[in-house]
């Protein structure tokens, strides 16, 4: 614990040449935030339907009215799915990504080379990674939302479901609380951040070679997962109680 | 110059240095040699600061080293240059972007100066040609120049390589230790060398300080290492045949 806020000291000062941070920060968000674009679109859509058609079979009850399935669906999608679960996806993506890269920098000496040079490599290399995920997780969020809702969507015009478009419809607007979307969105920054520092931290203090690069991306895929659910309850229990 | 003051390191109650001191000179290509294992990798990492001796002093030029605040100490990272054993390139930059980088960190200069300035690097190790090339693109030897580019792209006083010969073929050996010492002697460096290449040895040794478990135990001129009767240096300098056959034809050349 020492070490890592030690680490997040050393990483989060202000750069030594904001050219470059700037050029390192539109690298991270389009190879870390961009890049996982099409995954969180599949998960969405296909995870948005699938919530649609289980709620549509789970309550088929004539006291229980049709729209009832759109609004949960939008419930579960704005509360849980895009924020949290997604995060959780998008940890073990994004997460082993920056923690074999920079351990692979660290066995390889290209760390100490920035060191030699006089750069803080703890401040070029893990920065501009935790503000382009707390910059651009928000954004994969709202893709999620919306793609995940017009999954939820599509379901409703399967004739077998037993739910109507217009009744679908319906439901996403039913006592819609505008609070819920900026809730999902601070909980994906708190997220993006435990993501990037945690796997971060993993990499740069591998030693050894190979093997470690691969036990610290496991290492920081696993505690970071375990962070976000954590950092789940304590803040439903801050925001929303 | 960087003079080396009595430094000792410890590591878990084992002793890797003992009380080691000496002399870097300018504009000289000085040698760490020793076997594996008896601490000059250790010595190398103290000088640059990558470890922190447990006793003496480092000067670079009558700078104590150990003593510099973290001002002090980022200027005097600008005047050094290393070249990694592995080359230590980053991967996912070009050549070009690699040698461009401690000019991007440091330099003042335009990007258009920058960029003539690491140019005039790469043209200077002869790699012109490659510098729109990711380090995984080029050869071992290749890399290990553009690494020599890199580290001399802010006009280093102080170069530093570790094994800068390790895994490569002996001409290629050969075209390394001639560029770093023409480069040493050009631009008048601080050059310190670790390394176990016998060839790189008897080549560019200005100064050679050979280290057996832990201790300096002799130091001298690449000629001085025909002629000396130390014999945990002969042990090692002259381990192979050729190389015993080697000092017999040039201690007979020496007595006639």
């Amino acid at each position: 614990m020492g070490e890592y806020v030690l680490l997040m000291k050393k990483s989060i000062t202000f750069p030594d040449r904001w050219s470059m941070f700037f050029k390192q920060l539109i690298k991270e968000i389009y190879k870390l935030g961009v890049d996982s674009l099409w995954i969180v679109i599949i998960i969405s859509a296909f995870i948005g339907t699938v919530i649609a058609i289980q709620i549509s079979l789970n309550i088929s009850s004539p006291l229980i009215p049709k729209f009832t399935i759109g609004y949960t669906t939008r419930e579960i999608i704005l509360l849980e799915f895009s924020s949290s679960i997604m995060c959780l996806i998008l940890a073990g993506k994004v997460g082993s990504n920056i923690a074999s890269e920079i351990g692979t920098m660290r066995v390889t000496e290209q760390i100490d080379a920035m060191e030699i040079m006089g750069v803080n490599s703890a401040n070029f290399l893990i920065l501009p990674k935790i503000i382009g995920m707390m910059v651009f997780i928000p954004v994969l969020v709202i893709f999620s939302m919306f793609v995940g809702i017009l999954g939820g969507i599509a379901a409703s015009y399967s004739t077998s479901t037993g739910m109507t478009p217009a009744s679908f419809e319906f439901g996403l607007q039913f006592y819609f609380t505008q609070f819920y979307v900026w809730y999902s969105i601070i909980k994906s920054v708190v997220y993006a951040f435990i993501i990037s520092s945690i796997a971060s931290y993993f990499g740069y203090n591998v030693k050894g070679g190979a093997l470690e690069v691969g036990k610290a991306s496991t290492n920081a895929v696993v505690m970071s997962s375990v962070m976000i659910l954590l950092a789940d309850v304590i803040l439903t229990h801050l925001m929303l109680t | 110059m960087i003079e080396v003051k009595n430094i000792t390191k410890s590591f878990e109650g084992r002793t890797v240095l003992k009380n080691i001191s000496t002399v870097f000179e300018n504009g000289k290509t000085n040698l760490i040699i020793g076997r594996s294992g008896s601490g000059k990798t250790v010595m190398i990492k103290n000088i640059i600061g990558l470890m922190r001796p447990d006793s003496g002093e480092i000067l670079y030029d009558g700078r104590n080293f150990l003593a510099m605040n973290k001002h002090e100490l980022k200027q005097l990272r600008r005047e050094m240059g290393m070249l990694f054993q592995g080359s230590a390139l980053f991967d996912s930059m070009t050549v070009l972007e690699n040698v461009m980088f401690p000019l991007d960190m440091f330099s003042n200069a335009s990007s258009a100066e920058r960029r003539k300035r690491a140019e005039f690097c790469l043209d200077r190790v002869n790699l012109a040609d490659a510098g729109d090339l990711f380090p995984s693109e080029i050869s071992g030897g290749m890399m290990k120049r553009a690494a020599i580019a890199r580290a001399i792209a802010l006009n280093p006083q102080y170069l530093f390589c570790d094994e800068p010969n390790s895994g490569l073929d002996p001409k290629t050996s050969l075209l390394i230790d001639d560029l770093i010492h023409d480069i040493t002697v050009e631009y008048n460096m601080t050059t310190v060398i670790n390394t176990h290449d016998m060839n790189s040895v008897m080549n560019i040794g200005d100064n050679i300080i050979f280290i057996k478990e832990g201790v300096k135990e002799w130091q001298g001129t690449k000629s001085e290492v025909i002629t000396s009767n130390n014999q945990a240096l002969n042990d090692f300098i002259f381990a192979s045949d050729l190389a015993r056959k080697f000092k017999e034809v040039e201690e007979m050349e020496i007595k006639h």
